[in-house]
């Protein structure tokens, strides 16, 4: 399957930005947009959750030569959701050790790729998690922008 | 030599509770939750985190609870758990340049793309202790002035860069290897990346000796903060069961580019040096520290004298783990009572022999 996967198809693009905005978004979020749907797929664990690490790896200079700066904490899952009669492949990587969140993660990233559940889920999970994130970003750049400073050089007195 | 002891158990068992009771101190005082020191003391959590080398705010401030502050000892917590976890990835090189900034900061331009942003920062601050804040307040409220921060704001030694005044960093090839510490030892002379990895998990107060021992003529480098920046960056995997890379959030780091002058050689013309630091959290004395150590470890790339502990790779990255270190001075305090008591046998023994000479000299001298 993952060999016609290509990066620029626009499926995996699509998937990769719902990913990310899932992967950001508070747990409590992710249960109550699950708590409302209206029925629950029925869904079995390719992989059950689970807390590992993860080597994040920086650049000397930022963009030279690669090193190993240090780990962090990530929990996985991996779903089959039963959809449209067929299973559908979700995975789940959070940072942290939130099992249940890596779960829903990976449920929605399954149920998103059934046309039955994917406007939805767009509609009332996606873009209001986007529009939180966004929001609180701005929110942040405004704050750290106030604290741009513009220094006058004094001309240093000589003798 | 430590040697195996047995027994002991009852008193290890009180000990233990005592430390508990002394970590709680007077229960009459609320006690601290984990949110609390990860939300307030975030700084010492940073620390932890950085020292500690794995990102979890929530753990490094359970291990601060547990160390009743130590940051030594909780450093040491946070290495110990993250042997029981698994590694699932290895992330893609985080990007800087496009990190979502808190603070940006250039000691060498006035002026620049993006401008200087003083952030939350310690820095002006004078150091007057605080007494409001023994007093319960409202919450202080920092506010916009109409202004935003870009997405992603130029490198300032990229100024530099651009008219070829300073040395390149240069991105190795995809595939070759990168030294992890965590897989194998120590080995000298140590790359840069592994010299990197070394550094960023080191002791801040080390590295802030060594860092100020540059400064002060110990491999003089003649440092100028070329940037400052601290704030989000987002982390990429390649996931397997996909097939292609997800980002799977964000972490604060703190990044520092020091920027060194370099006379020249007989193949170079004379243009500035670089030294980097990295840390997660915001940790900007480690982070400068860092940058200064990094650099005085290139002398010999550099084609300079090795003359300065802060320039000796052996020196410098064998006593930079402070859960090593800890380790070996503390377990001095083990019972090491059968070397002693050797020890002690041979002491004895050689001031007997002295006194019988002594008395043998005295006993000549007198007939």
């Amino acid at each position: 399957m993952t060999a016609a996967l290509s990066p620029d198809d626009p499926a995996i693009t699509a998937r990769q930005r719902r990913l990310a905005i899932l992967a950001r978004t508070d747990a409590t979020a992710l249960q109550q947009a699950w708590d409302g749907l209206a029925e629950k797929p029925r869904y079995r664990h390719l992989k059950v959750p689970e807390t590992g690490l993860v080597m994040v790896r920086a650049r000397a200079g930022g963009v030279g030569q690669r090193f190993n700066l240090g780990e962090m904490t990530v929990t996985r899952c991996v779903v089959a959701v039963e959809a449209a009669g067929r299973e559908l492949m979700g995975v789940g990587y959070v940072q942290g050790r939130d099992a249940r969140k890596a779960e829903l993660v990976a449920l929605f990233d399954a149920l998103a790729l059934d046309p039955a559940h994917a406007p939805k889920i767009e509609a009332d999970l996606i873009v209001p998690a986007q529009k939180l994130l966004a929001e609180k970003r701005q929110k942040r750049a405004e704050k750290v922008a106030a604290t741009k400073v513009d220094f006058f050089t004094l001309v240093r007195g000589e003798g | 030599m430590y040697v195996a002891v047995k027994g002991g158990e009852a008193a290890i068992e009180n000990a233990h509770k005592l430390l508990a009771e002394d970590r709680r101190g007077d229960p009459d005082v609320p006690e601290l939750t984990v949110a609390q020191i990860r939300e307030q003391l975030s700084l010492a959590v940073d620390r932890v985190m950085t020292e500690g080398s794995v990102y979890d705010p929530d753990l490094a401030a359970l291990a601060l609870k547990q160390a009743r502050g130590d940051q030594v000892e909780a450093i040491f917590l946070l290495r110990a758990y993250r042997t029981t976890l698994p590694r699932f990835a290895v992330s893609k090189p985080i990007d800087t340049a496009r990190m979502q900034v808190s603070r940006r900061i250039s000691s060498c331009f006035k002026d620049m793309p993006g401008g200087q942003l003083l952030g939350p920062t310690f820095d002006y601050t004078h150091r007057l202790l605080d007494f409001s804040l023994l007093a319960k307040g409202e919450a202080p409220q920092a506010e916009g002035n109409g202004g935003s921060v870009a997405d992603a704001l130029p490198q300032v030694v990229d100024l530099l860069n651009a008219e070829g005044l300073i040395e390149q960093e240069k991105p190795d090839p995809d595939d070759a290897p990168v030294g992890d510490l965590t897989r194998e030892p120590l080995l000298l002379p140590a790359g840069r990346d592994v010299r990197l990895q070394n550094l960023a998990r080191a002791d801040e107060g080390y590295l802030l000796a060594l860092g100020y021992s540059t400064q002060r003529g110990y491999a003089r480098s003649h440092p100028f903060v070329g940037e400052i920046r601290s704030g989000e960056v987002s982390v990429e995997i390649d996931v397997p069961e996909l097939g292609f890379s997800v980002d799977i959030g964000d972490i604060t780091v703190t990044e520092c580019q020091m920027v060194n002058q370099f006379r020249g050689s007989k193949t170079e013309p004379p243009k500035f040096t670089r030294g980097y630091g990295l840390s997660f959290g915001y940790a900007e004395r480690k982070a400068m520290a860092m940058a200064l150590v990094d650099r005085a470890l290139r002398a010999e790339e550099l084609g300079e004298d090795v003359t300065a502990p802060a320039q000796d790779q052996e020196f410098v990255l064998y006593h930079a783990d402070n859960v090593e270190a800890s380790g070996f001075v503390q377990h001095l305090k083990l019972p090491h009572h059968v070397d002693f008591q050797s020890e002690l046998t041979l002491v004895r023994t050689m001031r007997a022999e002295i006194a019988a000479e002594r008395e043998e000299a005295l006993r000549e001298a007198a007939q």
